[in-house]
């Protein structure tokens, strides 16, 4: 693991499972899809659209995964100096905003023949829209910030100090919940999940975080490429600046 | 000791002399709740209602507005440098500076406050709520507003950003400030127990932003 801390056996590391890691996020997605779809019963309160939690409860999982990924990189970056920490972060943040986005929307499609409502004010889906949006703000200082270092140091913090909100920002939803609107649309107790309808779940969990994996190769391989190709640039660019002067 | 409070003075002249003092900030939160009251209509009943959470509203957006100054200027003409030069640890400089910001912008609003819910015809017994509240969550307000204003320090057109991160973290304070004023105001025996929790979300806010604001700064200056 120690070894993959240098970018370049990273690159090697991440070009050779990238294969393996889409491949396999896609036979977990066709196998969950058809257990969720097919082979799973219908909920005896719910009917079919039960099916819809086996596309968003695993990207609820992956959005509060891919902040706590990012929170770790961040602050393995801001310790140890780390380039392919700060890379790392960096390229969760996309992923993660997506999965949290898939979360939002998945759940309001759940929500409205549930609970009648495409929104409630519940502290689940308060904290995740307030997750979303400290997704943007993170990649927002990224690229606001033109000095890679610096906005590496820079987003660390913000993603840390993030990081430590989110208990409080959850717990400050559920008191103001338990003030305004006593019966919550969520039980607490809700039924335990049965066998058929847990396989699905936890094979779509697992092809989601193949995805993340698939995705955050790439995206890290890519980064990496192009800061290679922005050095190459520079060293280039920088001789023949000093024959014209 | 000295230079923090030489700090905290430098900073409240500052803004009374050449800001033009906290009367952007007052006017903005008044025409807040004016362009509110407007929409919500004359309708007396549902304005109380609403009375409490738009005051709130009106301070916290002010006071989002007034945040990215609070280190920028000091950066540019370069005071920042001078600060970070004579003042150890920086985390305490930043905890004068946000005080100071306090001081010149939220206590003004604060004291605004009051009369703007009279136009919304708070009752009588929320006033005092109102005020204690205000008193004890505004304090996170100015850290967390230090703590966004040190991460864009760097940056000439923040502002946007700055809401963007400024917002989620400040969502605890508003939480609680409203809750606590309509406990107070209703006479709800967890009062106590609110204003509590909104004085560990200041105190809270106190420990934490001026360290990462230190931190921050010191990665945007060098």
């Amino acid at each position: 693991m120690y070894d993959l801390a240098n970018p370049d056996r990273f690159d090697r590391f991440a070009r050779a499972a990238t294969p393996w890691s889409a491949a396999g996020a896609l036979l977990l997605i066709v196998l969950g899809l058809y257990f969720a779809l097919f082979n799973s019963p219908a909920d005896y309160q719910q009917g079919e659209s039960v099916r819809i939690m086996y596309v968003h409860v695993p990207a609820a999982w992956m959005a509060l995964m891919c902040y706590s990924a990012m929170a770790l990189s961040s602050v393995i970056g801001f310790i140890w100096k780390h380039p392919l920490a700060d890379v790392a972060a960096k390229s969760t943040a996309p992923i993660g905003a997506a999965f949290t986005l898939l979360a939002l929307i998945t759940g309001s499609l759940w929500g409205k023949p549930m609970w009648g409502t495409w929104w409630a004010w519940d502290a689940r889906l308060t904290s995740v829209l307030v997750l979303f949006f400290m997704y943007i703000g993170y990649m927002a200082l990224w690229s606001a910030i033109e000095d890679k270092t610096r906005a590496a140091r820079i987003a660390a913090l913000a993603c840390i100090v993030g990081f430590i909100n989110v208990p409080i920002i959850k717990f400050s939803v559920d008191w103001w919940n338990s003030l305004h609107q006593p019966a919550s649309v969520i039980r607490a107790d809700g039924p335990t999940i049965h066998s058929s309808m847990l396989t699905p779940l936890l094979l779509m969990g697992f092809a989601y975080a193949l995805v993340f994996t698939t995705l955050l190769f790439m995206s890290m391989r890519t980064e990496l490429a192009e800061r290679r190709i922005a050095r190459l640039e520079a060293a280039s660019r920088a001789p023949s600046q000093v024959s014209v002067t | 000791m000295n230079a923090l409070a030489a700090i905290v003075a430098r900073d409240v002249k500052l803004a009374f002399r050449a800001g033009g003092g906290a009367v952007p900030a007052v006017m903005f939160f008044a025409l807040t709740i004016l362009i509110f009251a407007l929409a919500a209509g004359p309708d007396r009943p549902r304005l109380i209602a609403l009375s409490i959470p738009a005051i709130w509203t009106g301070a916290t957006l002010a006071a989002m507005l007034s945040f990215d100054r609070l280190f920028q200027d000091d950066h540019e003409d370069g005071s920042l440098d001078a600060i970070m030069e004579t003042v150890d640890p920086l985390a305490a400089a930043v905890a004068a500076k946000a005080l100071a910001h306090w001081l010149s912008t939220l206590l003004p609003l604060i004291l605004a406050a009051p009369v703007l819910a009279l136009l919304l015809n708070l009752p009588g017994e929320a006033y005092g709520p109102l005020m204690l509240s205000l008193l004890l969550g505004t304090p996170a307000l100015s850290l967390l507003g230090a703590l966004a204003s040190a991460l864009t320090l760097a940056l000439k057109r923040a502002s946007v950003l700055m809401t963007v991160l400024t917002a989620p973290l400040l969502t605890p304070a508003v939480i609680f400030g409203v809750s606590a004023t309509e406990a107070g105001a209703g006479g709800d025996p967890r009062y106590g127990a609110i204003l509590m929790i909104l004085a560990a979300i200041s105190l809270f806010a106190c420990v934490l932003a001026p360290l990462a604001a230190a931190a921050a700064i010191r990665f945007n200056t060098d």
